[in-house]
């Protein structure tokens, strides 16, 4: 009986702890090989055979297509600069210039990677749709009402995430520490 | 004594179960990509997919100022011909494995020609081909499928928006098949 118990408990925390593990790691995980530049993460080795389990489990679950390196590099941010969860209901600008590629393209996704409904029907930028300063720096203002300027509607959601996406780049093959290139800023100005 | 037995087995256990799992996952998720584009992309066959909109996407996290389409394809009963048109912006081409595992990419520049022109297949049927084919072969880009089964991603940029009717047009213009069919067609 005290076996039984035992191997039952034994088998109990197992499955915990093995399910938990998995579960954690595939919805919250962060990978090996990660390129962290400020708020922004981006996984190159996952857009190569060398993806790691993690990733593949994470975009198996998902059901997406990672971006193949040769193609792109795909950095995420789920934070402003000082870690505060993006929210749709607060103005967000996102200001700087971005790293060498020949296209880039900016676009919001609720946390399922879906396209958030909004009265434009603007998903996003692309590098060649923005308004620019003279000396190239640009500011984009995400914010559930109209904005001067490059308006990216959140739609109100309550979190949201961005994905910044280079396009025939050297980021991610030649840079590997990456700490060098330049990635816009996020911050928080107000929430309505 | 029994609690550690316990907490031990159950923590060793418990790390087996996770990493069975982690590397299992992705061989039995239902709905990964290729599961979603099965449905919709016959093999062999470029397939345009549908913009992604707030309400609909084939799948999570496409890019909503790229055309999109897709080649299912099954290199069994020989080798793929594949021919993409370049657009005025940008376009790529992307190759992944049965179990969507990016293995190789090619864009407009790289292909360097008005046409990403390229033959896919299996390193075996690479390694059968003719010597003297090969030769011929030297401006050919062979892309060699670690599986039989996969899927070609074929992405036109639209820098804005009223570009995207261009853009679709370009991979709309895009053709996989059979590399013998399209030999026998010429």
């Amino acid at each position: 009986m005290r076996l039984l118990v035992g191997t039952l408990l034994t088998l109990a925390l197992a499955a915990v702890i093995g399910l938990g593990a998995t579960y954690v790691s595939v919805t919250h995980g962060q990978g090996f090989g990660a390129l962290t530049i400020g708020t922004w993460t981006a996984q190159p080795k996952s857009g190569t055979p060398e993806i790691d389990p993690y990733a593949k489990a994470a975009l198996a679950r998902l059901g997406r297509l990672p971006v193949a390196l040769g193609d792109g590099v795909e950095f995420i941010a789920r934070a402003d600069d000082e870690g505060r969860p993006l929210d749709g209901r607060c103005n967000v600008e996102l200001a700087g210039t971005t790293p060498a590629a020949r296209y880039w393209t900016l676009t919001l996704y609720g946390l399922n990677g879906e396209l958030v409904a909004n009265s434009i029907e603007r998903y996003g930028f692309t590098s060649q749709e923005i308004l620019r300063r003279a000396d190239g720096r640009f500011t984009i203002t995400i914010a559930p009402r109209v904005s001067p300027g490059n308006w990216l509607p959140t739609g109100g959601v309550e979190r949201y995430l961005l994905a910044l996406r280079l396009y025939d780049t050297p980021v991610g093959v030649a840079t590997k520490e990456g700490r060098e290139v330049p990635m816009p800023s996020v911050t928080t100005r107000s929430c309505s | 004594m029994r609690w550690l037995l316990i907490l031990l087995g159950g923590v060793m256990l418990g790390g087996i179960a996770h990493v069975t799992a982690i590397f299992v996952l992705p061989r039995t998720a239902t709905q990964d990509a290729y599961a979603r584009l099965a449905p919709i992309a016959p093999v062999n066959t470029v397939v345009a997919l549908p913009l992604p909109g707030p309400d609909k996407a084939v799948m999570p996290f496409m890019d909503p100022a790229f055309a999109t389409a897709v080649c299912r394809y099954d290199l069994s009963r020989g080798a793929l011909k594949l021919v993409v048109p370049v657009s005025q912006a940008y376009t790529s081409v992307s190759f992944y494995t049965r179990e969507d595992v990016a293995y190789y990419a090619i864009n407009d520049r790289a292909a360097g020609r008005r046409a990403i022109e390229l033959d896919l297949m299996t390193p075996a049927q690479h390694s059968e081909m003719p010597e003297d084919e090969n030769i011929t072969a030297a401006d050919r880009l062979i892309v060699e499928s670690p599986t039989t089964t996969g899927l070609i991603v074929i992405r036109a940029l639209a820098p804005t928006p009223a570009l995207m009717p261009a853009a679709q047009a370009t991979i709309g213009a895009a053709r996989c098949g059979r590399a013998e069919q399209a030999k026998a067609a010429d």
